[in-house]
């Protein structure tokens, strides 16, 4: 990617929550590291996407980018700036910068709020604009979803699961935000509105020129809208690359097992194979070292005692021991 | 007879809350399940898959009733049948694994208690023997040390082990039928594509027929040996997988294929426009119709019949009945 | 506000007796001038002191309900003392509710530490037995209308503080609230446009259900003689008046008050229990 700044940075970002409740004060807090050192960069006009399963982590990491957490240890940069150290209208600017869209539509919209109402909250939170302005702001916002602008008067509960997600894609570019973080957001929707939505957002990504972090289980799904792709394990990235790249060569052992779980609709291809056995530990105590080991097939010794850096490789990031050591792919 | 289940015309519907018209959640379904074979029922919310289920199974909801059809299993007709009846088909011979692992499980009852309760109930098997049996079976879903976890409860176990000991469940009485409904919705990725190895696996060791759904059309392209795509209550296209996936001729079969990412493909999604029906308000003649790009003027006023395209391809549209 | 046609389907099933007593007691609180024959507080000239119902022997038409021990119309202070239930009942409700909406909103969304002072609070505050807390505060603050429904409010907020915050607990995590965090909304205009709008449901329920509670409790009150001082016609304190008297026969001056606030009371209770039923699935349809 070119040398200008990111959009958004986070530099080793940690997140770590308390576990358990009422302790004695000379039993060590236990901790789970739901984000354990994370590296990621956004920039302008461009969708990374990240993946991964349960317990990785891609959920805590919106909540910090979000800022509905704090980060224990690192920082997350917008534009260059700690989003956590601005306040007043700095900070202002920054909500308005970046907004959301989560995966459940149905709980996403408030339902005793009318459509216009809900798109044009956070226009209206962010103060000095006439209600003149709010109204044509929603109704561009409803074109540009593909809804009709006088829907503004309606509830959530007329509309179906595609049409709630639209909305709530409308609310998040009303404030012509520059990066736009979506949790999942086609998961919970038919699989015949999924692409609907999905041309949806590319369109608006051309037009409008936002940024997208498009979170997802789905690796299909996830590869076909970003540039770039991090799989994420258990707290860390383990592997990062454009998703040209990534889907030609995956290399961390866990993304060849994302991929090779990943059933294409094609029954001509190979049967399923099974890469890893047993499920994603817990965070709470996450194996020593490489945090995959004991799921992985190419386990060495040094991967128990030792946790890999994300270091690059040949045009993208990739954490594992197999490749600091030899840079050949083994053969599965 | 090599043909299990025999499904002619069912027609189950719903009453709607308000009083107003049943609505027809299954409407003049059709298809056959060989012994041993794998059918995919394919279809998104609406679609009438899980009643189809349900009604098989005779589990359905207060509000619905069979109106019409016949289901005939191993020979005999499941329409009609009293309560007690079909209990004692359902455990016996067809069992079910639902979606979620967590809703199936008694929190109550060790691992042990709940895979031995079909054999106990339905096959009288006790003692030693029903152990053996209840290890046999937590191996044969791959769990390990069954002996320590066979006394535990579903709140020790991860999703994905708690969701193969239904499996172990639904094996436990030596059906003939196992219904799995959107089985492995909530396991992660990985988890899932072990699951689905260890259901392709026990399928092929004991010649259970699978009857699978999901709207996922990957998992049917890997686990079935035929699929069923279901729209707003009818099944549009059946056949064999491989003919299916390589030629589908019903709109929505290929509208659909075209409609999902492919791995390593760049190529713009076919989005299809619109969205799924209500049931209760229902488009005149192929309720696809609205939808569909080579929709034909007859579409909107007749619902076309079934078509057979090839031997067992079976598809209902007007373009191939001009 | 709410999308055409919605009313008549919530108007839908209201069940109609509890509708009916209920509409009539606030019609009759309402318009007791108009409805009452009498003055509540004099005795009505032309009839006897403990004069009985006019179906029994020795009763006239003049009192139709009889008279009490002063000679004062059973039947209008019947009418009267309405007002005074409805008042005291929909007015206690309603303090009670709006300092438990606001505890529980408080406990709920801000958690942490004000969340366990308030929660200390109300295990506290319901470790009191309510009717003896009630007595001490109404000897407290003395007679009078305005304190009893003082006392009520602090007495019952307790219920809806622990429901409230149960249900802002949960409505915290919904996704649209935790949308108007990002969008940067303050938190009090998150509280007012998305928290309370969604708890009405459940604190219209719990008051419907405490209007039945806090119209006994006003009885008891009068009846103790630390509720609406004399010569105002309550419920309660009729029936304290009249105690001596049920052994001698009098029945009516015991008996009718009594069986208003029966009725009144499992008006409220069944009304609150249709609108439970209601509100729930309701939501649910959306």
């Amino acid at each position: 990617m070119s040398g200008a700044t990111p959009l958004l940075e986070l530099r080793d970002v940690k997140k770590y929550f308390p576990a358990g409740g009422a302790r004695m004060p000379w039993v060590a807090p236990r901790w789970v590291k739901a984000v354990d050192g994370v590296n990621l960069s956004i920039h302008a006009g461009e969708t990374v996407g990240l993946v991964g399963e349960s317990g990785c982590g891609k959920t805590t990491t919106t909540r910090l980018i979000l800022r509905l957490e704090r980060p224990t240890q690192g920082q997350v940069l917008f534009e260059g700036r700690d989003v956590f150290a601005l306040k007043g209208r700095d900070l202002q600017r920054y909500r308005q910068s970046v907004q959301a869209v989560f995966q459940d539509p149905y709980s996403s919209l408030n339902p005793r709020m009318r459509i216009g109402d809900i798109i044009g909250e956070p226009l209206e939170a962010q103060g000095g604009l006439s209600r003149q302005t709010i109204k044509a702001k929603v109704g561009d916002a409803l074109s540009l979803v593909g809804l009709r602008p006088a829907n503004a008067t309606r509830f959530p509960h007329e509309f179906s699961g595609g049409q709630r997600q639209r909305i709530a894609i409308a609310r998040a570019i009303a404030t012509s935000a520059r990066l736009i973080v979506l949790d999942e957001p086609v998961s919970a929707l038919d699989v015949s509105i999924r692409a609907q939505i999905m041309t949806l957002l590319e369109d608006l990504q051309r037009q409008l020129g936002v940024s997208f972090l498009f979170i997802g289980h789905d690796l299909a799904t996830v590869i076909h809208i970003s540039q770039r792709i991090a799989v994420m394990y258990l707290g860390n990235i383990v592997e990062e690359a454009s998703a040209d790249v990534l889907s030609a060569t995956p290399m961390h052992p866990y993304t060849r097992a994302l991929f090779a779980a990943a059933l294409p609709p094609d029954p001509f291809e190979a049967p399923i194979t099974a890469m890893v056995e047993g499920g994603v530990p817990t965070a709470l105590a996450p194996p020593s070292g490489c945090h995959f080991h004991p799921r992985c097939p190419y386990a060495m010794a040094r991967c128990s005692t030792e946790a890999p850096e994300l270091l690059p490789v040949d045009g993208r990031a990739i954490a594992c021991h197999l490749y600091s050591e030899c840079l050949s792919v083994p053969s599965s | 007879m090599s043909t299990l289940l025999h499904v002619t015309d069912l027609r189950t519907t719903y009453v709607t809350h308000g009083g107003g018209r049943p609505v027809a959640a299954v409407d003049g379904v059709s298809f056959d399940l060989e012994r041993g074979e794998c059918l995919g029922l394919v279809g998104e919310s609406g679609s009438g898959k899980t009643t189809t289920c349900l009604s098989i199974v005779g589990l359905l909801p207060a509000a619905a009733r069979i109106d019409g059809g016949s289901i005939e299993f191993d020979g005999q007709q499941l329409v009609g049948r009293s309560a007690e009846e079909l209990s004692e088909i359902r455990g016996r011979q067809i069992a079910m694994i639902l979606q979620d692992p967590m809703a199936s499980l008694n929190p109550l009852l060790t691992i042990y208690d709940q895979v031995a309760e079909p054999a106990y109930y339905h096959r009288g098997a006790r003692g030693t023997g029903l152990r053996r049996h209840v290890l046999d079976l937590l191996r044969a879903v791959r769990i390990p040390s069954p002996e320590v976890r066979m006394a535990e409860y579903p709140h020790q176990m991860s999703g994905g082990m708690r969701q193969r000991v239904v499996g172990a469940i639904a094996l436990s009485a030596g059906p003939q039928l196992i219904i799995a409904d959107e089985p492995t919705t909530n396991l992660d990725v990985t988890i899932q594509a072990q699951y689905l190895n260890l259901l392709k696996d026990l399928q092929r060791r004991t010649g259970v027929s699978l009857l699978f759904v999901t709207h996922n059309l990957g998992i049917v392209a890997h686990m079935c040996d035929r699929v069923a795509v279901m729209y707003a209550g009818q099944i549009v296209e059946q056949g064999p997988v491989r003919d299916l996936f390589q030629t589908p001729r019903h709109p929505y079969t290929q509208a659909l294929l075209r409609s999902i990412p492919k791995l390593g493909s760049r190529e713009p999604l076919y989005a299809i426009p619109g969205q799924p029906p209500d049931l209760a308000e229902l488009p005149g003649g192929c309720a696809f119709h609205p939808r569909c790009p080579r929709a034909l003027e007859t579409c909107a006023s007749e619902a076309p019949p079934e078509t057979a395209i090839a031997a067992r391809h079976l598809a209902r549209c007007w373009l191939l009945n001009p | 506000m709410r999308a055409p046609g919605r009313a008549r389907k919530l108007l839908k099933d209201v069940p109609i007796l509890p509708g009916v007593i209920l509409l009539a007691l606030i019609l009759t609180a309402i318009f007791a001038d108009v409805i009452a024959p009498y003055d509540p507080t004099v005795p009505v000239a032309g009839a006897k002191v403990f004069q009985p119902p006019f179906w029994m022997n020795g009763g006239s038409l003049i009192a139709p309900f009889g008279t009490d021990f002063q000679g004062r119309d059973v039947l209008s202070r019947l009418i009267y003392g309405a007002r005074v239930s409805l008042l005291v009942g929909i007015t206690g409700t309603l303090v009670a509710g709006g300092i438990g909406l606001t505890l529980g909103i408080l406990a709920g969304y801000l958690g942490g530490w004000v969340d366990h002072a308030v929660m200390r609070l109300t295990d506290a505050w319901l470790a009191l037995p309510f009717l003896m807390f009630a007595i001490f505060l109404a000897a407290l603050l003395g007679a009078g209308v305005s304190n009893i429904i003082i006392v009520f409010g602090l007495v019952y907020w307790t219920r809806y503080a622990r429901v409230i915050r149960g249900e802002v607990l949960t409505l915290r995590e919904r996704e649209f609230v935790r949308l108007a965090q990002v969008a940067g909304v303050s938190t009090p205009k998150i509280v007012m446009r998305h928290i309370v709008p969604n708890v009405m449901n459940t604190w219209m329920v719990l008051a419907s259900l405490t209007v039945g509670v806090v119209i006994v409790t006003e009885a008891s009150l009068s009846f103790l003689g630390v509720g609406v001082p004399p010569p105002t016609p309550a419920w309660g304190s009729m029936l304290a008046d009249a105690r001596s008297t049920l052994m001698v026969g009098y029945w009516w001056l015991t008996v009718l008050p009594g069986l208003c606030i029966s009725a009144v009371v499992l008006a409220a209770n069944l009304f609150g229990d249709w609108l439970r039923v209601r509100l729930d699935p309701q939501r649910r349809d959306l």
